[in-house]
């Protein structure tokens, strides 16, 4: 287990100081770090420090709640397919962002943003929780999560489209894919303190966890509150999702597929997961945000689209194994 | 049916031979003619409310709805198509153009002759090395190859898009604006209502750019058309020019 920690955590460290070297102005590594590091005047500080520090720092945290999210999530609900932005939290955490900048909220106050999509994920899991309940099967949890996720989605794009601004609707894509391009230390600390907030909730329940995978009955009677466990994975998750969507947008299948990998690694322990899946789902983003950098560096490609062609094949694949245990 | 045609037609065209322009030639964002276009009833490039007017002639742009411009056509109403003008030398053939549909090839010399003369005055003048980065919404930059491109040029001023190949324009990252420390910054006007597109004229980036180097918001509406008020672009870039190299 510990091998498997430092591991992950060498391969984030790699790929971090990777996606800090790559990009499309021509800055030679050494110079780069020297400058992110040291300061200095002229450009080359401004774009280590400005452009592609924030843009490191924000796939770690991001990646990293996605990851941590589906971890829990799937161990509470007892099923693999549960992950938050396929059951439609991420899409409400972004229609909440949406409606805090487009009514003017995130202007006049500008934790309104994080805020907003805090509550529009809070409400989703809350939703989904109780819809698919902690015994509930496949079937209630995927019809509820695309029921979720197409109200949030079209709501989202009615607002965008009433928008008086002309490119406005051009942002549907940035909202459902999610993309890290040209964000800013604000928004680093805009995501921070509640993504730690909501990981503060979130670890300490591996404990928990591990004693839900023998049942309810047996989990009670060794002392686990169901209930606050309940609450705590809620709100923990609503946190994580709603910091990372509010700034990043809606960023699918990292908690679906990092967990799913790491599983066999860590022996079906829902509480060695959580923390090899934060650091899974960390590097899973940052590798996903080299490529879209190294792919199509012109286009803005989305990190959904990449985070997708990965992770929706091996959805397909849970859904056959399922079919097959006939579940 | 299209902004610019819009604006080039009511310059020339005689009182009441104008029947209708396009919303956008209202909007006072677009346009640089808004307060004349109010006279006009407004359309939205539709072919129905168009034909329900029974115009003798439609002037549209190359951009305008093709579905629309060949419906009016079935219809039997004559369409002029005039292409956008992509630089400043194609403004006096599109005066040209528009005035020969209405049948104002006079006014349209006399207004086409005296662009050029304007340009001509404003073009000369020399180079004092001054370098300029036009930086609109997502990141986009203008080249030479563009009607804004060359309202830079005309002004003095060189196009620090050129220096990293994207003559025709096209998304320039963050970090190549930040590499190429232009003297100034040339972003549109924000409008109403957010939007992610324009926050990013907000990054801290562009703000350390701008307060190191001369920060100017112009007008979008004069950049977009191949009109007459374009020089009126060329002229207020000229004039910031002037006092950017007398600093």
């Amino acid at each position: 287990m510990s091998r498997l920690t430092l591991a992950l955590s060498l391969l984030v460290l790699a790929l971090a100081v990777l996606s800090l070297v790559l990009g499309p102005a021509d800055i030679p590594a050494a110079e780069g770090l020297r400058a992110l590091l040291a300061g200095g005047e002229g450009p080359v500080p401004l774009v280590m420090r400005e452009v592609r520090l924030p843009r490191m720092i924000l796939a770690i945290v991001i990646g990293g709640s996605l990851g941590l999210a589906g971890a829990a999530m799937q161990g509470y609900l007892r099923n693999p397919l549960a992950e938050p932005g396929l059951v439609g939290i991420s899409g409400t955490a972004a229609l909440g962002a949406v409606l805090t900048l487009h009514t003017g909220l995130a202007a006049l106050w500008p934790l309104a943003l994080p805020a907003g999509a805090l509550a529009g994920a809070g409400l989703a899991v809350a939703l989904v929780m109780t819809l698919a309940g902690p015994r509930g099967g496949s079937l209630t949890l995927i019809l509820a999560g695309i029921a979720i996720s197409a109200m949030a989605g079209a709501l989202t794009s009615l607002v965008l489209n009433l928008s008086p601004n002309p490119y406005a609707a051009n942002e549907i894509v940035f909202w459902m894919m999610g993309s890290l391009a040209d964000r800013s230390m604000l928004h680093v600390w805009l995501a921070l303190p509640l993504s730690l907030l909501g990981w503060a909730m979130i670890l300490p329940l591996g404990r928990g966890l591990d004693a839900l995978t023998l049942g309810e009955d047996a989990a009670g009677s060794m002392g686990v509150s169901l209930t606050r466990l309940r609450w705590l994975l809620v709100l923990g998750t609503a946190c994580v999702v709603g910091a990372g969507t509010a700034v990043a947008g809606a960023i699918g299948f990292v908690g679906l597929v990092v967990p799913h990998l790491l599983r066999p690694l860590v022996g079906a322990r829902p509480s060695a997961l959580l923390g090899a899946s934060a650091l899974g789902g960390a590097a899973m983003l940052l590798a996903a945000d080299i490529a879209v950098r190294l792919v199509l560096p012109e286009r803005d490609l989305k990190l959904g689209v990449v985070t997708a062609l990965v992770g929706a094949p091996l959805f397909l694949h849970l859904i056959y194994r399922l079919r097959k245990e006939g579940l | 049916m299209n902004v610019c045609t819009d604006q080039l037609a009511m310059m020339l065209a005689d009182p009441g031979q104008l029947l209708s322009v396009s919303a956008f030639a209202t909007d006072p964002r677009m346009s640089s003619m808004p307060e004349e276009a109010a006279a006009y009833r407004v359309n939205h490039g539709r072919a129905e409310e168009i034909y329900t007017m029974r115009p003798d002639l439609v002037i549209a742009g190359a951009f305008s709805n093709r579905q629309s411009v060949d419906m009016l056509r079935r219809l039997g109403v004559e369409v002029v198509v005039v292409e956008p003008a992509y630089g400043l030398d194609d403004v006096p053939d599109r005066i040209r153009e528009v005035g020969r549909a209405l049948g104002q090839g006079d006014r349209a010399g006399r207004m086409a002759r005296a662009f050029e003369e304007r340009l001509a005055r404003l073009r000369s003048g020399r180079d004092d090395g001054l370098r300029a980065a036009l930086y609109y919404a997502n990141g986009y930059t203008s080249g030479g190859k563009t009607l804004a491109g060359q309202i830079l040029q005309a002004a003095g001023f060189r196009n620090v898009a050129e220096e990293v190949g994207l003559s025709n324009g096209g998304t320039m990252p963050l970090e190549v604006l930040a590499m190429t420390a232009p003297d100034a910054i040339i972003t549109g006007r924000p409008h109403a209502g957010a939007a992610r597109a324009e926050a990013i004229l907000d990054h801290p980036v562009v703000r350390a750019l701008r307060a190191e180097s001369a920060d100017m918001v112009v007008p979008d509406t004069d950049w977009v058309c191949g009109t007459p008020h374009a020089l009126d672009a060329v002229a207020a870039l000229r004039e910031a020019r002037l006092a950017l190299a007398a600093r």
